[in-house]
């Protein structure tokens, strides 16, 4: 700052404490819901202090469900996690590969290689649904996590990120290993792979919470229960008939979805970061 | 841009880029074109024949009053989301900019809810405004407002909103955050050399050099709000009551879904497909303008 004034100061921690709190309060209340029983909740008087009944929800939540779907969201969670590893280290795999070719290699057509796959960048799933959706039924991958994962993998994002990353190691670089008798491929493990890390891993952690809470998506191509993921299985927890709905165990659901997730930003800021600001979303 | 060195050979490059190759083709541009073609035909009503009816499908959804609605619901979920998000982020960037203790913490405590799922943010939001049963919906039913989003669509844009921008706030925050570190301190101490008190000094100066970040972050928060709020709509509203808070992207769904007027969803989709190239060739446009984070 530049000059010294205390009120000021003040004023800046008030905003930002106002500011966590609001932003953590939904949550907060999420976590209280996930200690009460069915009855405290629905009467609308749940107090803002823990209850006693955390171990009978989170214990019920995981393994047994509720009472209507009665799909143990521990198994929900294995979904997610197969689908969100599986899109991260797919994407992340095809694209270095991808990106590799066309920064390194001279080969007829790598322009429009580049643009074929640049132009992806543009639309998002959610504009081409049905059509998507009828191919994968076609080749017979619905409910299964091939089915999932593979369309999501379609995208630029990580080819982009590779290819700029690629641009910026002097040639200085491969000239040596050249030199040296290094081929394409020893270049690529010795030289470029461990250079990459970084990068690998700052778009592993943004990739891993966007394939987390895919929603559309697993939403359209799964049907069996055992292949839902966790994002779906609580929508389908909230009943629009109120007396139906636990809310207890729906919150409970809800606490565990953003677990992973949210571990993920909080201990890999740095990569999180990183990763959101290069790959630009 | 072109590397100087080179690995020579076809075949290799070639297959290192195959898998990217096939995988977008197979997902992308072959069922991008399949819209594109299944918006030209028509369905009959058991989805045995369908036949080329060219432009019909894009002149019945426009004779349609419910295609306006869902636009102007768009148009107006987007504009209040891109507000808030932004002007709440904004305020809490430039305080959390300020040289102060803890500033480091403060900014992981604000930037998680970037990593809840849009429709888990809906579901928590629901949960604290549920008429019945929320936290926060009974001093409002108290004070005699028959707070409703189950019935009344402006309630129920009300709370669309607020999940919305909840979920948001955080990667603007991110941003601008980025944008008003990279502002170089000599600017503004030379403006509070001249006099101009903090407020005059955001207004004048740092403002109009966060423009770059400001206009990026209105981009893709409107893209946001085209699509990733599906999950939200989905969770809180369904689109419901009585449709007041479909959205372009939720009616594309919905129509195709529930309706099974693939046709009519197709050309939709269509639309939808030149909006965002549009909103991409914007942002592209001005990215060369854009600050170094």
């Amino acid at each position: 700052m530049v000059e010294n004034r205390p009120f000021a100061q003040f004023m800046a921690y008030l905003t930002l404490a106002i500011g966590v709190l609001v932003v953590a309060f939904p949550v907060y209340l999420a976590i209280m819901a996930s200690t009460f029983d069915a009855a405290t909740i629905i009467n609308g008087n749940m107090p803002l202090i823990p209850g006693d009944q955390a171990v009978e929800n989170y214990t019920r939540t995981l393994f047994y469900g509720g009472k209507q779907a009665r799909e143990p969201v521990a198994m929900m969670m294995v979904n997610s996690m197969i689908m969100a590893l599986g899109i991260a280290f797919g994407k992340i795999l095809i694209s270095i590969l991808s990106a590799y070719a066309i920064v390194y290699f001279k080969f007829p057509f790598r322009k429009t290689a580049f643009w074929v796959i640049f132009i992806t960048l543009m639309l998002p799933v959610e504009v081409r649904i049905y059509p998507t959706y009828k191919i994968v039924a076609d080749l017979g991958l619905l409910d299964t996590y091939t089915g999932l994962i593979l369309p999501l993998i379609a995208s630029a994002t990580g080819t982009l990120l590779f290819r700029q990353f690629f641009m910026t190691i002097p040639d200085e670089l491969l000239e040596a290993s050249k030199i040296d008798g290094a081929g394409a491929f020893r270049f690529f493990k010795d030289t470029l792979l461990p250079l990459s890390i970084t990068t690998i891993a700052a778009l592993f952690v943004i990739q891993f919470i966007y394939g987390w809470n895919q929603y559309l998506w697993p939403l359209l191509i799964t049907t069996q229960s055992s292949m839902q993921t966790i994002v779906i299985g609580i929508k389908k927890m909230i009943t629009t008939t109120d007396a139906l709905t636990e809310w207890q165990i729906a919150m409970t659901t809800a606490v565990l979805a953003m677990v992973p997730p949210v571990l993920v930003v909080i201990f890999m800021q740095r990569l999180f970061v990183k990763g959101l600001v290069e790959t630009e979303k | 841009m072109e590397k100087r060195a080179h690995f020579s050979g076809w075949t290799l490059p070639l297959l290192l880029i195959l898998p990217q190759m096939a995988i977008t083709v197979i997902f992308f541009y072959w069922p991008a074109s399949q819209a594109i073609w299944q918006s030209f035909l028509r369905e009959d009503a058991f989805g045995l024949a369908s036949e080329f009816v060219g432009f019909e499908n894009y002149i019945g959804l426009f004779e349609q009053p419910e295609y306006y609605r869902a636009m102007v619901t768009t148009v107006i979920f987007s504009t209040l989301v891109a507000f808030f998000s932004m002007s709440v982020a904004l305020l809490l960037a430039s305080q959390a900019d300020k040289n102060i203790r803890g500033g480091h913490a403060f900014k992981t405590l604000l930037i998680w809810p970037y990593a809840v799922a849009p429709a888990i943010a809906g579901v928590l939001w629901i949960f604290m405004f549920h008429p019945t049963l929320g936290t926060l919906a009974r001093p409002i039913r108290a004070a005699g407002i028959d707070w409703n989003p189950m019935l009344n669509g402006n309630h129920a844009m009300i709370l669309l909103v607020l999940s919305a921008t909840w979920k948001h706030i955080s990667y603007n925050f991110l941003f601008f955050l980025a944008g008003l570190q990279a502002i170089p301190k000599s600017v503004i101490e030379a403006g509070a050399i001249d006099g101009a008190g903090p407020m005059r000094r955001f207004w004048t100066i740092i403002f109009p050099l966060l423009s770059p970040t400001t206009f990026f972050l209105l981009v893709v928060t409107v893209v946001y709000v085209f699509f990733e709020t599906f999950g939200i709509i989905d969770a809180v509203t369904g689109g419901g009551p009585a449709g007041q808070t479909t959205t372009l992207v939720y009616k594309v769904y919905a129509d195709g879904r529930l309706g099974g007027d693939l046709g009519g969803s197709a050309a939709q989709s269509v639309i939808l497909m030149v909006i965002v190239i549009a909103l991409t060739a914007i942002q592209f446009r001005y990215v060369e303008r854009k600050v170094q984070y």
